[in-house]
């Protein structure tokens, strides 16, 4: 054991050198975002009534239960002012450690860096085991800036320790997770992808049991964002739920080692099968749709059960308003029906910034293939750099308008069936498509790095998140209205889609169309990187 | 194009990466019809020379034409002409082989599968394999299938023979002689002086960024220097009077030197005469050349900007 861990220090400075901008920056950020969101909060409630009334719309909605999940204490300040950032932030967590993880493992591994330190005094498991610990230091890290942040916001201590454990503990099990993807998966490419799939079924878990009777079902403790939800940081603090991400990090982390132990360098689970003596791919989009098929295949089937999930709940938008009062007041404002619009909406635009993510990285393969110097050889052929770009570029564009079609269709067909009501499924088709040229003005925004800037493609998704925070926060940081305008996730229309839906769609479209422009005519001018 | 006007005519190649001068000034004539052996040592600028005639980066200052046309503007006429082997060979993980063979022969606009079959018979390459599985002499090999299966006007080969072994390395050179037999043009680069000797018309050194040499290596004299290291029964006297012998080390009864051809019977006798126990000779390395012939050690190249 001591052998095959052997280099462990030196691969750990490796990685924290490799990261020392991006990941200090990452867990700064969210103990900024964890703050500055209670800080704002604190004064938006200044009384318990205030407070009372707040989470009782909260929990009487279907749809901010199922995205954010439950209040469980409608009297705490911190409880209600971190809602949002109880359920969904600790998934944003895992996806960042979850990266971190799989970066340091089979990022590593893939193109053969790993190869040229095992010629060194370098034991197996060392990438792994420095790999965890990288993890799990950020992860300690995030916790106590996380609850430093939240007591100088001015929420209880204790509470505040509970909640930057809890995101720590969640980015653990997360990180943990993407160490043993990056055990099955032969490419980094493909564990992230399982990663994803893991951290959004994890999530639709406890959607589902937060919505039982009585809540949390048990789904919500299949979950290690469940976990987090129901340690209930400012309400109750319960702090033996902490033991759970722990067992399962350690689990995860003995079973990367079991798998590291029993494979090859460089191998996955399966062994590598002969293939075909010839090929019959003959052109640079033919390529491309080699390279990207099987990953947008895993995606759609992925929106398809996300949505059915997703919009299955939309059944228990009646039953949550328990209180005749509660019915009464939605009533007046829109009737239920309108409160089934607002559920189906607030779903759909989360499923628009999961399909822009997907655009993100179809796209970003572009910048792979140039860096991995796959698209000097395609380009040594008669393909022309544009013809080159485009194969890449009309998938990501193509395969998020796909994933958002198969989001309506899933969501509307489910929400449909279990509202008995089958008129849903058109207006929600409309308003899944409605977001899709939204989506795309964030995809563009790859193409137009790539070609004037491609080393900061990467940065697309912090603007990513960036828009998501500012859709979910930006009211509540009192950001000037002209810079939350800037997220074009907020011009696409939500449901109902009417005609005056129509000039946003063109407008999106409009934008999207010329960042492209100007992406292409920078990739046309600039040298390949290589 | 007529048959005199050269294939490749760079003049005053000129590329920065920022405040790194890559190429400073470079003049390179490569003539139909020809193979032009492109020698260098590492970070001299060979590969991005290539990259200039293949469009990937644009030239800062001097110009390049590429079988009378721009490298830079006219891609898709051009790249119909040339096939082109990079010096790291990069192939997509997941496909096999004989995909990415017939992937790239495509792209090039067609090769003759007659010809490809006899190849992967010739560098003994199964293209069954997944491409993540190959080592790094059979990715080479991948690269070197695709383009001598295509019927180009022009190869670019940049350091084509890295990573094959001696078996393949001479596989590798009949398909050169045939290419030169056929009337194609190749331009190849590589950092081995024996094996542009072997196989080159003309070379030439570039060094720096710049050409510091091109012509005929038969007019190239200091090329084809002898290493000579030899052990004699008797110390050796009067060695350094022979002409032509130069970078001379004594040690008692051990010698190295380097000599001209010319010189090598006189040296010989005088080795004979002191009872010759051993004899190594071998061309110099392109490392020796620099020392001697340029006065610069080889990785000075790498400072010049």
């Amino acid at each position: 054991m001591r052998e095959a861990n052997a280099g462990y220090g030196t691969t750990l400075r490796l990685a924290l050198r490799r990261d020392r901008i991006l990941l200090p920056a990452w867990v700064i950020g969210l103990a900024v975002t964890a703050g500055s969101s209670a800080a704002a909060t604190v004064d938006l409630y200044p009384t318990e009534e205030s407070r009372v009334a707040a989470a009782e719309t909260i929990n009487a909605s279907a749809a901010v239960v199922a995205l954010y999940g439950r209040i469980y204490d409608p009297t705490s300040l911190g409880a209600v002012s971190m809602i949002k950032l109880t359920a969904l932030g600790a998934a944003i967590v895992g996806i960042v450690m979850l990266f971190v993880a799989i970066r340091h493992t089979r990022g590593e591994e893939e193109p053969g860096r790993l190869e040229l330190l095992s010629g060194g005094r370098l034991g197996r498991l060392a990438p792994v085991t420095s790999t965890l610990a990288l993890v799990g230091g950020a992860c300690v890290a995030l916790a106590l800036l996380t609850a430093a942040a939240n007591t100088a916001a001015g929420l209880p201590w204790q509470g505040s320790l509970a909640f930057g454990l809890g995101w720590g503990a969640t980015g653990l099990v997360y990180g943990a997770v993407g160490v043993v993807t990056a055990q099955l998966s032969t490419s980094a490419r493909a564990a992230r992808g399982a990663g994803l799939v893991v951290v959004a079924v994890t999530y639709a878990l406890r959607a589902i049991g937060d919505l039982a009777e009585p809540s949390p079902g048990i789904l919500s403790w299949l979950s290690p964002v469940g976990w987090n939800q129901q340690l209930r940081a400012y309400a109750g603090d319960r702090w033996w739920v902490l033991v759970l991400p722990l067992l399962a990090s350690v689990a995860l982390g003995a079973a990367a080692v079991a798998m590291r132990s029993r494979r090859d360098l460089g191998a996955g689970l399966r062994e590598d099968r002969p293939g075909p003596a010839t090929g019959r791919l003959g052109t640079a989009t033919g390529l491309a749709w080699r390279l990207q098929s099987r990953v947008l295949l895993s995606w759609s089937i992925a929106f398809v059960l996300f949505g059915a999930i997703l919009g299955s709940l939309a059944s228990s938008v009646d039953k949550l308003l328990s209180s005749p009062a509660m019915r009464d007041f939605f009533e007046k404002i829109g009737g239920t029906a309108g409160l089934v619009d607002v559920f189906l909406g607030a779903e759909i635009a989360i499923i628009a910034a999961i399909a822009a993510a997907y655009g993100i990285s179809a796209s970003d393969r572009l910048r792979a293939e140039e860096v991995e110097g796959h698209a000097e050889p395609v380009l040594a052929g008669r393909t022309t750099r544009i013809r080159w770009a485009s194969g890449h570029y009309l998938i990501a564009l193509g395969g998020s308008a796909l994933l958002m079609l198969l989001a309506g269709l899933s969501i509307g067909a489910s929400a449909s069936a279990a509202l008995g009501d089958w008129t849903h499924l058109g207006r929600v088709v409309v308003a899944a498509l409605a977001q899709i040229p939204a989506v795309w003005v964030v995809t563009s925004l790859v193409m137009l790095l790539f070609g004037w800037l491609p080393r900061a493609t990467v940065a697309v998704w912090g603007l990513l998140a960036a828009f998501v925070l500012v859709g979910e926060f930006g009211a509540l940081w009192k950001l000037p209205g002209w810079l939350m305008d800037l997220s074009p996730l907020r011009h696409a229309p939500t449901l109902p889609v009417g005609s005056d839906g129509l000039l946003p769609v063109l407008v999106l479209t409009v934008v999207a169309a010329l960042i492209s422009a100007v992406g292409y005519v920078g990739w046309h001018r600039r040298d390949l990187v290589g | 194009m007529s048959d005199s006007a050269p294939v490749i005519d760079i003049r005053g190649l000129v590329k920065n990466f920022g405040s790194t001068r890559a190429l400073d000034g470079l003049d390179l004539t490569v003539e139909k019809g020809e193979v032009h052996g492109f020698l260098g040592p590492n970070g001299a600028g060979k590969t991005t020379t290539l990259r200039v005639l293949l469009g990937s980066v644009r030239a800062d200052g001097g110009s390049a034409t590429v079988l009378g046309l721009d490298p830079w503007r006219d891609i898709p006429a051009l790249h119909a002409k040339l096939a082109y082997v990079p010096g790291d060979v990069a192939l997509w993980p997941n496909l096999t082989g004989g995909e990415v063979i017939d992937l790239l022969g495509r792209l090039q606009g067609g090769h003759d599968t007659k010809r490809r079959g006899e190849l992967l018979e010739m560098f003994e390459l199964d293209p069954t394999k997944k491409a993540r599985t190959y080592s790094k002499g059979n990715r080479q090999k991948v690269a070197l299938v695709a383009a001598l299966a295509s019927s180009a006007e022009l190869y670019l080969l940049d350091e084509p023979t890295s990573g094959l072994d001696p078996l393949m390395e001479e596989r590798f050179r009949e398909c050169v002689r045939g290419l030169r037999a056929d009337g194609r043009t190749v331009l190849l680069s590589s950092h081995i002086l024996s094996e542009a000797e072997a196989l080159s018309d003309r070379i030439s050194i570039i060094r720096g960024g710049a050409i510091v040499e091109s012509g005929r290596l038969s007019d190239m004299r200091h090329l084809q220097r002898l290493s000579i290291a030899a052990e004699t029964e008797h110390e050796l006297h009067g060695i350094t009077d022979i002409p032509g012998l130069s970078d001379v080390v004594i040690e008692g009864t051990h010698l190295r030197c380097s000599v001209e051809p010319s010189h090598l019977a006189e040296l010989l006798s005088h080795l004979t005469a002191a009872g010759i126990k051993t004899l190594e000779s071998h061309p110099p390395t392109l490392e020796q050349l620099f020392l001697s012939h340029y006065g610069v050690a080889i990785d000075d190249g790498d400072d010049h900007a």
